[in-house]
């Protein structure tokens, strides 16, 4: 689809077009292209029902929203009334949530027209969309390559034109990381912007919902939809949402950005040249850049993967086969419930359950969670203090551009490893987005990643803008 | 079994009591929080943990929590919600949203009627379970066919009130079980109803040679009355020293009580208990009530009982005597306290005010509410004036509680008019003369056939007779007779 959101939204809303042919476009893409396993589900009834109700509503002179008419995609683990809900993991075979996620509502109150749910990392854990329980997304820049993960079908339908926005989760740069992979914009709001009210928690004190999608002023417009207050979610930000849209065109002159060091050493030579370009084209657009060293970066990784792994395991208790999804029965309750869990997680969850009650037993939670709740606050402290200096921060987004498929599917640290420019901005909770900046000798795209303080999507969007405005290869998405 | 150990032995026990929160929803959801209906119909995706579901604490129960704390005279500050991990079919997030290092209220006191001061070491906020009913085979856990789970429980708000192991008898236990369960009535907290399982006590129990370090304890679980509680901890006590005095240990276990049976029995030893990795629940933000939410909710505290029986006491002059007090007790564990002051008030005696109000009142408690205090009073000085005998008077309140009215009016429709002297004689000669076994007793000084006379008479009379004249008449007709020999 090579429509643009804003677009598409303009047209349908002035009545030059009917969200029905948008939306029989988008389903038709779908059809015809998804072997590349973006979708788990498409929802080709309801959305031309929803797109019927759209041009109703114009008809009727009635206004249906910023994103009228616009196709969308979710990630399946963002619950959808009545629609199956899965985490791409067979323990939730079956659910069809009794709810909406308030993101969903507001998306559908803007007038987007839902198409399908997105393949993912079983419960969003993963950086290639390999551990799904329904078989990996492949990356449609080369179908050999993995997409990224976890949130690789989100990423993988926008990139491959089928949507023009989806909705994916980061939890330690499950947008942006397949945002980079698979050359789309992706962004990690602040924490505590967006509501987490009916997304199913991987590390609550980390996850966040965003945009992906095939431009930065498309990703801006979907965020200032889904973002604000909702009495729902505790731990949702209450105050003014940042001004989104409008500063994707806003000039970036006498911006003063940092280019941290440890976001291009430790890159593939590739990936650092593109962000090096990166950060003198933002010079070229009169921001002043410099490089800063976060030292702090490099222990990220072992502080999330203590952190995030030790929320998952209380988060994830509750698939016990009592009340929904899949039940293994047993001879009794506990019985039952133990080969439940067996049968319905994949590897990587079950790894990642074992860590995390390890990190929180008697005797070890001290040495390994506090210990990373310090380093997490430490990292907190990195950011800070290079936001005393700098208004934004650059690098890159990911070590390399995608990986083939299979490649670290045998060595979960190497996996790991792909997070490791992603996680600081979950640690502190500030935003950030990937943004696509060139290639690599093969064509495959690299991101480059802008940082902000917290509540700075603003100053975030406006760089965004400049770069995609000054990107070197600026490819038609397919 | 009594409350005594072997000489030289002590008890030692520390209370954990779980009171349900009064408030209309529950602890992290807008379902009612409500006892007794259809089960699994006040449930929604929260109290369900349903996956991407999250919890918005509810104000009013921390404000009740708060009012717990500044009754029990515990430090309010700032606390945060941790989660307490274990698997159990009727927890549906299999983890429960409690507060472990932080509680809201902390180190607190429970003065109890007779003076004795038990420590409270916090008392916290945490969400209640659904409940597990298991059906079929055995009926018990290990036995059944299967279970049914009903959530209308889940996510109910608890203040879980920890107290220091400072009760030494069984009987302290029953003292600061009943005071706390009367504060939280007083306070508004909870309707602290054991029954229904609205307040519900553990017992942690040891015993100890006189004067040594605390031994090992055990937790008492399943005590559903304060009669339970009692024979668990003796119990449970006796079995200790019996079990030491053979030479063994005690074990730190669990035991569950078995009313039935009269004992306790093993549930699941420390070495089984589950690792409850505690903590921080990301998904709620710290709670810090403020220095002025703290004193609103300071001021908005309704009198507690020992406020209250100190107001009753002093009706007295200072010195009411044991069975007052414990009429005392009575009334304002009855919530009658009310009825006392204002019949005093009025002008009625406060020992007859007490003594009718702690038997006859509280037995119709249910009309209590609607007793006209005007007309008790009055009630009552007719009674003290001797113009209405006790069983009179009980027979007018009765009336006046059922139907309201005047007390004398009552009184003169059931025939209770002062007989006149003449008439009182001529029926009191009579009955001695269908009596004269009885009579010749009481003339050879066997008092104790005076009752049988007055409730002869009075049968005679059919209650109209006031008891105190009869009295007087046999008395009158005694010294006549014995003058006359």
């Amino acid at each position: 689809m090579s429509d643009l959101a804003l677009q598409i939204a303009a047209d349908v809303r002035a009545g030059r077009r009917s969200a029905r042919e948008v939306v029989e476009e988008s389903l038709s893409l779908i059809a015809t292209g998804d072997d590349i396993h973006a979708f788990l589900e498409v929802l080709a009834d309801e959305a031309l029902a929803r797109a019927d109700a759209i041009d109703r509503s114009v008809a009727d002179g009635e206004d249906p929203g910023p994103l009228a008419g616009v196709p969308i995609a979710l990630k399946d683990n963002l619950c959808t009334r009545g629609i199956p809900t899965t985490c791409s993991s067979r323990i939730l075979a079956g659910w069809r949530p009794p709810y909406d996620a308030t993101v969903v509502e507001r998306l559908r109150d803007a007038g987007a027209v839902l198409v399908g749910k997105t393949n993912m990392d079983e419960f969003a854990m993963g950086s290639s969309t390999e551990n799904s329980c329904s078989g990996p997304t492949l990356n449609p820049r080369d179908r050999g390559r993995v997409p990224g993960g976890s949130s690789g079908g989100s990423a993988a339908s926008v990139a491959a034109g089928f949507v023009p926005l989806a909705l994916g989760s980061d939890t330690g740069g499950s947008i942006r990381q397949p945002a980079a992979l698979c050359g789309v914009v992706g962004v990690k709001p602040t924490y505590g912007l967006v509501s987490r009210y009916g997304l199913v928690a991987f590390a609550s004190s980390l996850d966040q919902i965003g945009p992906l999608g095939a431009s930065v002023a498309d990703a801006a417009l979907c965020l200032e939809v889904i973002a604000g207050h909702d009495a729902r979610d505790t731990t949702s930000l209450e105050g003014p949402v940042p001004d989104m849209l409008a500063a994707v065109e806003r000039p970036v002159r006498g911006l003063r950005v940092g280019l941290v060091t440890e976001l291009v050493e430790g890159t593939s030579p590739e990936v650092a040249a593109r962000v090096r370009e990166s950060a003198e084209a933002l010079a070229g657009a009169g921001c002043a850049v410099e490089e800063v060293s976060i030292p702090q970066f490099r222990y990220g990784l072992s502080a999330y993967y203590l952190i995030a792994p030790a929320e998952a395991s209380s988060n994830l208790a509750r698939f016990d086969g009592v009340r929904y999804g899949l039940r293994v029965d047993a001879s009794d309750a506990e019985a039952m419930n133990v080969a439940t869990r067996t049968a319905g997680f994949g590897p990587e969850v079950k790894r990642r359950i074992m860590l995390g009650t390890y990190a929180l037993s008697a005797g070890y939670y001290d040495e390994y969670y506090a210990k990373a709740q310090r380093v997490r606050r430490w990292v907190a402290n990195g950011f800070a203090d290079a936001y005393a200096k700098f208004d934004a921060l650059l690098g890159a987004t990911t070590p390399t551009t995608a990986f083939a498929l299979g490649e670290h599917s045998e060595d979960p640290l190497a996996m790991y490893r792909s997070d490791t420019c992603t996680v600081p901005a979950n640690l502190s909770g500030d935003p950030a987005m990937s943004v696509p900046f060139g290639t690599d000798a093969g064509g495959l795209p690299v991101g480059v990643q802008v940082f902000a303080p917290a509540l700075g999507e603003d100053v975030m969007f406006a760089l965004a803008g400049a770069l995609e405005r000054s990107a070197p290869t600026k490819e038609p998405p397919r | 079994m009594t409350d005594r150990l072997p000489e030289g032995w002590e008890l030692v026990v520390g209370l954990e009591v779980h009171c349900e929160l009064a408030t209309a929803t529950k602890l992290f959801c807008g379902c009612p929080n409500a006892f007794g209906e259809e089960p699994n119909t006040n449930v929604c995706p929260v109290c369900l943990g349903l996956p991407g579901s999250l919890p918005v604490l509810n104000r009013r129960a921390v404000e009740l929590a708060m009012r717990i704390g500044v009754a029990l005279r515990c430090s309010i500050e700032p606390s945060v919600f941790h989660r307490k991990n274990y698997f159990y079919p009727d927890m549906p997030k299999d983890f429960q949203i409690s507060q472990y290092d932080a509680p809201i209220n902390r180190g607190g006191r429970l003065e109890l009627p007779d003076g004795s001061v038990i420590g409270v070491e916090r008392a916290h906020l945490e969400e209640d379970t659904g409940k597990t009913t298991h059906v079929g085979g055995t009926g018990r856990i290990g036995g059944a066919d299967y279970a049914l789970v009903d959530y209308n429980r889940s996510g109910v708000p608890l203040v879980e009130i920890v107290s220091a192991p400072d009760i030494r008898s069984s009987a302290q236990a029953h003292a600061y079980a009943s005071e706390l369960r009367a504060i939280l009535v007083a306070s508004g907290a909870s309707d602290g109803r054991m029954e229904e399982g609205s307040m519900r006590v553990d017992a942690n129990v040891s015993v100890r040679r006189t004067g040594e370090p605390f031994g090992t304890r055990c937790e008492i679980k399943n005590l559903n009355s304060l009669r339970s509680l009692v024979r668990a901890i003796e119990h449970e006590a006796a079995r200790q020293v019996a079990l030491v005095q053979a030479g063994g240990t005690v074990v730190q276990e669990t035991r569950h009580w078995d009313e039935g049976e009269g004992r306790t029995l093993s549930m699941r030893s420390k070495e089984e208990a589950n690792d409850y990795r505690y903590f921080p629940e990301p998904d709620l933000v710290p709670l810090a009530p403020d220095e002025r939410w703290r004193s609103e909710v300071a001021a908005s505290l309704p009198p507690l009982p020992a406020g209250r029986r100190a107001v009753l006491a002093g009706l007295f002059g200072g010195s009411p005597t044991q069975a007052q007090l414990d009429q005392i007790r009575s009334v304002v564990t009855s919530d009658l306290d009310r009825v006392v002051a204002g019949a005093v008030a009025k002008g009625a005696p406060a020992a007859l005010a007490l003594a009718r109000t702690a038997n006859e009142v509280a037995a119709n408690a249910e009309r209590a509410a609607d007793l006209d205090l005007d007309g008790f009073s009055r009630l009552l000085l007719l009674e003290a004036g001797g113009e209405l005998g006790a069983t009179q008077a009980k027979a007018v309140l009765s009336e006046l509680l059922e139907r309201g009215g005047d007390p004398t009016a009552i009184a003169k429709s059931m025939g209770f008019e002062s007989m006149d002297e003449g008439e009182l004689r001529e029926v009191v000669a009579r009955v001695v003369a269908e009596l004269p076994e009885e009579w010749d007793k009481f003339l050879a000084g066997d008092s104790k056939v005076q009752g049988a006379l007055i409730g002869a008479v009075m049968r005679a009379t059919s209650n109209s007779a006031n008891g105190k004249a009869v009295t007087e008449e046999l008395a009158r007709m005694r010294s006549e007779a014995r003058g006359a020999s």
